[in-house]
């Protein structure tokens, strides 16, 4: 590069900053801006639903990044703004306080957002939804003068949420309107072990309810003091937590003119419709080669997803592009369950259950055209990592074989040409 | 404050004042010593935070616990003796010196 060019970031979550801190280590030089809407240096997101909620972490200790990196890598954070306004074609961006910023590069990694009930009585206090520091922050608070809290909604959060609460000594309710909790997310072996172990440590679940609205307690008519489920039962609690679900921060694209659906839309590096626009992280969606449609742009929240686009975004940058090309993962920690996601489930895939899921401790394979495509683990840790290596390098496998202890799955690696998986 | 030293997949070496009740993985994060995904940050789920211990220290460590155990069977690099996941030790004053080595590769 005969020039140095800038770079303007939008958001300073994980996406942002590890495009930032990718370009730095793939050589780019130039000038890195890094506008975030949050007060605080950017910081891990799983704990906020997690340790941080039973008092396991402290807010102070999950700082994703030293401020010495910031100033040692050369990236400019500007926080507590937001990136109001993009001008693609004349690569300018407007902050909420009216700076300009020119810009050779412009990423979008602006996050999502908690979903809010469309209920009655959802602007209640005490109905809170969790998704930043600060959520969480005002969650614990809340949740050390309550006796009685409500979760709507079973998906991750809603669950985690659950189980912090209950460990803490709270009287917990979750209502979720599917059959099982996890539906869409998980296997039906992999979610009746997360209600019974749910069940087990005291969190009533009340499924296929929906919530018909939310109560002012008396005495205090603007307090959340009671959910009402459809067909009338009443739960009284001194707080509610709602988890049904993220909306992607797309905004800024949609104005900017960008291709957009649920999410910007991105190829495997990143590239937006526009050029010089790059996308990662919970606002953008790509084809994901994992996924059962290898073609259409599908949007995975995780910081696997964020931390993956983000590196392959990076590499335009240098002008040696490498898309990306991970095998999607996550996890979840849900009192002494630890649920491990590699790939990416199609309900048509086969499946092979391994070990025996009244113990509290298996898997559940996905076959797809006879390879392993996905592996979900409760407890089995192993199985996760090493699933991920066989996904990978689209090992292929019986069910029955998969199925049985018998097998060593380090020995289906062996048989597997060499992995890339970075 | 321990010290502890990381040895780089280069062969460099990074020597650390670190706090106690830091993690070998978040002391690394925090100086952004590279070679250290801790992809999880921390939750003992990933397996890309993976060590080696220096032999005469591994005696000092707390032994892992069956997680991690299983989270080693993984690792992408290979697995020794002294394989860790940094984020499962947690500094004291006992480990200071403690040298651990980054493998070749985290996934």
């Amino acid at each position: 590069m005969s020039m140095l060019e800038t770079l303007v970031i939008a958001g300073a979550s994980h996406a942002g900053l590890q495009l930032a801190a990718s370009a730095r280590e793939l050589g780019f030089d130039g000038r890195i801006v890094m506008i975030g809407d949050e007060a605080h240096l950017p910081y891990q997101r799983p704990p906020l639903s997690k340790g941080l909620l039973i008092g396991g972490t402290d807010p102070g200790g999950i700082a994703l990044k030293s401020q010495s990196f910031f100033d040692d890598s050369r990236i400019e954070l500007i926080s507590g703004r937001r990136v109001a306004q993009l001008d693609a074609a004349a690569r300018l961006a407007t902050l909420d306080d009216g700076r300009k910023l020119h810009g050779d590069w412009f990423a979008l990694c602006t996050g999502a957002r908690a979903r809010r009930p469309v209920l009655p009585g959802a602007d209640l206090q005490g109905v809170l939804t969790l998704r930043s520091l600060d959520d969480a922050m005002r969650l614990d608070a809340m949740a050390r003068g309550a006796v009685r809290a409500c979760v709507i909604g079973g998906g991750f959060i809603g669950l985690e949420v659950a189980a912090a609460l209950v460990s803490r000594g709270l009287e917990v309710t979750l209502v979720e309107s599917c059959m099982r909790p996890l539906e869409r997310a998980m296997t039906p072996e992999v979610a009746d072990s997360v209600v019974a172990a749910h069940r087990a440590r005291g969190v009533r679940l009340l499924l296929q309810r929906k919530v018909k609205a939310l109560h002012g307690r008396s005495g205090a008519l603007d307090s959340v003091g009671m959910v009402e489920i459809e067909g009338g039962e009443r739960i009284e609690c001194d707080l509610v937590v709602v988890g049904i679900g993220a909306i992607p921060n797309a905004e800024l694209a949609v104005a900017a003119g960008l291709r957009t659906e649920r999410g910007v839309i991105t190829d495997r590096l990143g590239r937006t419709s526009a050029p010089h626009v790059l996308a990662a992280g919970d606002c953008a969606a790509f084809p994901n080669p994992f996924a059962p449609d290898p073609t259409a742009p599908v949007l995975l929240e995780s910081i696997q997803i964020a931390n993956d686009m983000a590196r392959a975004a990076a590499t335009n940058l240098v002008g040696r592009p490498v898309p990306y090309g991970a095998v999607p993962w996550f996890w979840s920690d849900q009192h002494d369950l630890k649920l491990q996601m590699a790939g990416l489930m199609a309900p048509s895939d086969a499946r092979a259950i391994r070990g025996d899921p009244s113990s509290g401790r298996f898997s559940v394979f996905g076959l797809r055209q006879g390879r392993i495509a996905w592996v979900h683990s409760v407890n089995r840790p192993a199985d996760h990592v090493i699933g991920r290596r066989l996904i990978a390098a689209g090992v292929e496998a019986a069910a029955d074989a998969l199925a049985s202890m018998d097998l060593d799955l380090k020995t289906l690696l062996a048989t597997a040409p060499a992995t890339t998986t970075t | 404050m321990p010290t502890i030293h990381y040895i780089l997949r280069d062969g460099s070496r990074r020597s650390i004042d670190a706090d106690s009740g830091k993690s070998v993985m978040e002391t690394a994060i925090f100086n952004n010593v590279r070679g250290i995904d801790a992809e999880c940050g921390g939750s003992c789920a990933c397996a890309t935070c993976h060590v080696y211990v220096d032999e005469a220290y591994l005696s000092r460590l707390t032994p892992a616990d069956e997680m991690e155990a299983e989270l080693l069977e993984g690792v992408a690099a290979e697995r020794r003796a002294n394989s860790r996941l940094s984020c499962q030790i947690t500094l004291s004053v006992e480990l200071d010196g403690l040298t651990v080595t980054i493998p070749e590769r985290q996934a």
